[in-house]
């Protein structure tokens, strides 16, 4: 095809190569690209994203040794060691059991439903502020109604008589529970965004040119606004951890058998607990607060290379 | 602008009759019915379905719905079967014990929040500016019931400064001392609470400031040699006072929501604390009630908020 074409212009094939290298460079770096120079430029972000990967990483590989039932177990013998006595390294809990395992599957369990929690609401917030924002009207009055009648709802409140209610509820349906409750913030912040960009000409070419609205608002609007959404759900996820640490910190998250860092937290309603021995619970606490710190700190960084005003970065 | 309050409070018509139908049959779905307390070895089967039937129990849903409404106006809300007391009577005295702590906590965030807000918008970019937002940022982050767990156990436990559980001492004597013995009390938890709960107003006036320095009036205050500091504190801080007191009704919806975790840690009796022991109680009538009221609460706030902002700030005024 290259030759063929050459036949009829001055410009030889090896002016073509240069010329799209050319081109290339110059162009705008891709998203990844952009939050990769990002984090190389900001040295505390890198070691967040380290942190967090690889803790995560390392407590999804490191659950699946231990063996939970029996973890569960009840052994009087090393009731409330101290840390690193019998080889328990964070001591044992009024049970005999080892903090460190429980942290390990508490972790796990805690991270995966605060996943499963940002994949679902978040979806859902979007699709909602796309659709809401895109076609705005009637179709985005009653949105609204509904979006102001969730908010009025007492949320904590709601979940815990939901999981009062539903008899066997398990991680999925815990989660699911969660989901009804937390996408009004992402969509919200979806809805306005995509009031503005509706608005702008490209969205107006193509509904002349006869796209379709689904396909307008999911394959142009939507990737449009991708770093938004990249920001939203990083920061959401950040906030997810605390909605299942709280509430099984109360007791309604998981059941009692199954660890959660909150269910560790929990540890210090007893004042015996609280203060002679930290080690059951003080652990979980400062993990929560090093994860959402990190999580949130990366969330703030992606928001950076998403404004080209405020990037650090690849000065370009 | 009362065209926006109307057309607000009537939008809320249909959101409080929803809630009252969810709420009334989510009560319906919970296990056990109202005379589960009461039965015991000696409790002949009949004549609890008897009572059942008299109390219309086997109604329909929409006749039981109905009954409970007409109830609800007249003030009546029930028995607790947990505390064998007037549901409204039960919540009233807690009431207060919450909104007590809820409006110490929102008179220490604005002690705190205001003067931030203003100074980091003062030295934009610079030091101080940068110790604010990362105090904003790290508040943000946290979950705040961590950082209650941790608070009671720093400042409760190992320094002793603060009681830990309850909201008046025991042998408190005379009304001074009940007073200061119930303040003693609030200290901690409305301290921790305001101290994480600033953001929001923080970068609000923080921007509001930003804005107005560069505006032709602070320009004008200048170029008529205003000191640098009258600006501030009677040009700039006065003009973005108004929206911030906006913040006040969302600051209620979230004080409403932070008071279960609050009073759950610092076992203090308030609304939150009833609720959680009316859950593992299993006493309805008062968990029906308690949800009721915070939703209806919740939307108080959100609609005190709306109200002061279309005041304020005309471009949000529905035509």
């Amino acid at each position: 095809m290259a030759e063929n074409f050459n036949q009829h212009s001055d410009i030889s094939a090896a002016d073509l190569t240069r010329l799209s290298q050319e081109a290339k460079a110059e162009a705008t770096p891709s998203t990844a690209r952009i939050i990769w120079d990002e984090f190389k430029a900001d040295k505390p972000a890198l070691v967040a994203l380290v942190v967090v990967v690889g803790f995560i990483a390392f407590v999804m590989i490191a659950s699946l040794f231990i063996d939970t039932p029996k973890m569960m177990e009840t052994n009087i013998m090393n009731y409330f060691d101290r840390p690193g006595t019998n080889g328990l390294w964070l001591g044992a809990d009024s049970g005999g059991r080892s903090v460190a395992q429980q942290l390990i599957v508490g972790s796990r369990n805690s991270i995966g439903i605060a996943i499963g929690l940002t994949v679902i609401s978040s979806t859902f917030g979007i699709c909602w502020g796309l659709i809401s924002g895109y076609y705005n009207g009637y179709v985005d009055w009653g949105m609204q109604r509904v979006y102001d009648f969730m908010m009025m709802l007492p949320m904590t409140m709601m979940i815990i008589v939901l999981v009062t209610i539903i008899p066997h509820y398990n991680a999925i349906t815990l989660t699911l529970i969660f989901s009804i409750f937390y996408w009004e913030g992402t969509s919200r912040l979806i809805r306005s965004r995509t009031l503005a960009e509706s608005e702008k000409d490209y969205v107006a070419a193509s509904k002349t040119s006869g796209t379709s609205n689904l396909k307008i608002i999911f394959r142009e609007i939507m990737p449009n606004i991708s770093s938004l959404i990249i920001v939203d759900t990083t920061l959401s996820f950040a906030e997810n951890i605390g909605v299942e640490t709280g509430l099984s910190y109360l007791g309604f998250g998981l059941p009692t058998q199954t660890p959660s860092l909150g269910t560790m937290i929990a540890n210090a309603n007893d004042p015996n607990n609280i203060t002679q021995y930290w080690w059951t619970w003080l652990p979980a606490a400062l993990e929560i607060i090093i994860l959402c710190l990190s999580i949130s700190y990366i969330g703030q960084v992606i928001r950076r290379a998403a404004d080209s005003s405020q990037r650090q970065g690849a000065a370009d | 602008m009362w065209k926006t309050i109307l057309r607000r409070i009537l939008i809320m018509i249909p959101e409080v009759i929803i809630l009252s139908i969810l709420v009334f049959l989510l009560a319906k779905a919970m296990p056990g019915d109202p005379f589960t307390g009461s039965i015991n070895p000696k409790a002949d089967p009949a004549q609890i379905h008897h009572l059942m039937k008299i109390n219309g129990l086997y109604d329909p849903w929409y006749q039981q719905y109905w009954n409970w409404v007409v109830h609800l106006f007249h003030g009546n809300l029930g028995q607790s079967y947990q505390y064998q007391e007037p549901v409204t009577r039960l919540i009233a005295g807690r009431a207060t014990n919450t909104l007590w702590l809820a409006l110490v906590t929102m008179v220490l965030t604005y002690a705190m929040a205001l003067p931030m807000g203003v100074f980091a918008g003062r030295h934009e970019g610079k030091l101080p500016d940068t110790v604010i937002r990362v105090y904003t940022y790290v508040t943000y982050c946290i979950p705040f019931f961590v950082i209650l767990v941790l608070g009671i156990w720093v400042f409760g436990y190992v320094l002793g400064w603060f009681p830990t559980t309850g909201s008046i001492a025991t042998d408190a004597n005379g009304w001074l001392q009940t007073i200061g013995s119930r303040f003693y009390h609030i200290l901690l938890p409305a301290i921790l609470g305001a101290l994480f709960g600033t953001v929001n107003i923080v970068q609000y006036l923080r921007s509001e400031v930003i804005d107005a320095k560069h505006s032709d009036y602070v320009r004008t205050a200048r170029a008529k040699g205003v000191p640098s500091k009258d600006i501030y504190r009677h040009h700039i801080f006065r003009n973005s006072l108004l929206p911030i007191a906006a913040f006040a009704g969302y600051s209620i919806t979230g004080l409403l929501n932070g008071s279960i975790f609050t009073e759950t840690v610092f076992s203090y009796p308030g609304m939150g604390l009833l609720f959680i022991n009316s859950i593992s109680y299993r006493d309805y009538t008062v968990i029906t009630a308690l949800v009721l009221i915070y939703g209806i609460l919740n939307l108080l706030g959100t609609l005190l908020s709306d109200i002061i902002l279309s005041v304020v700030d005309p471009r949000i005024r529905i035509e």
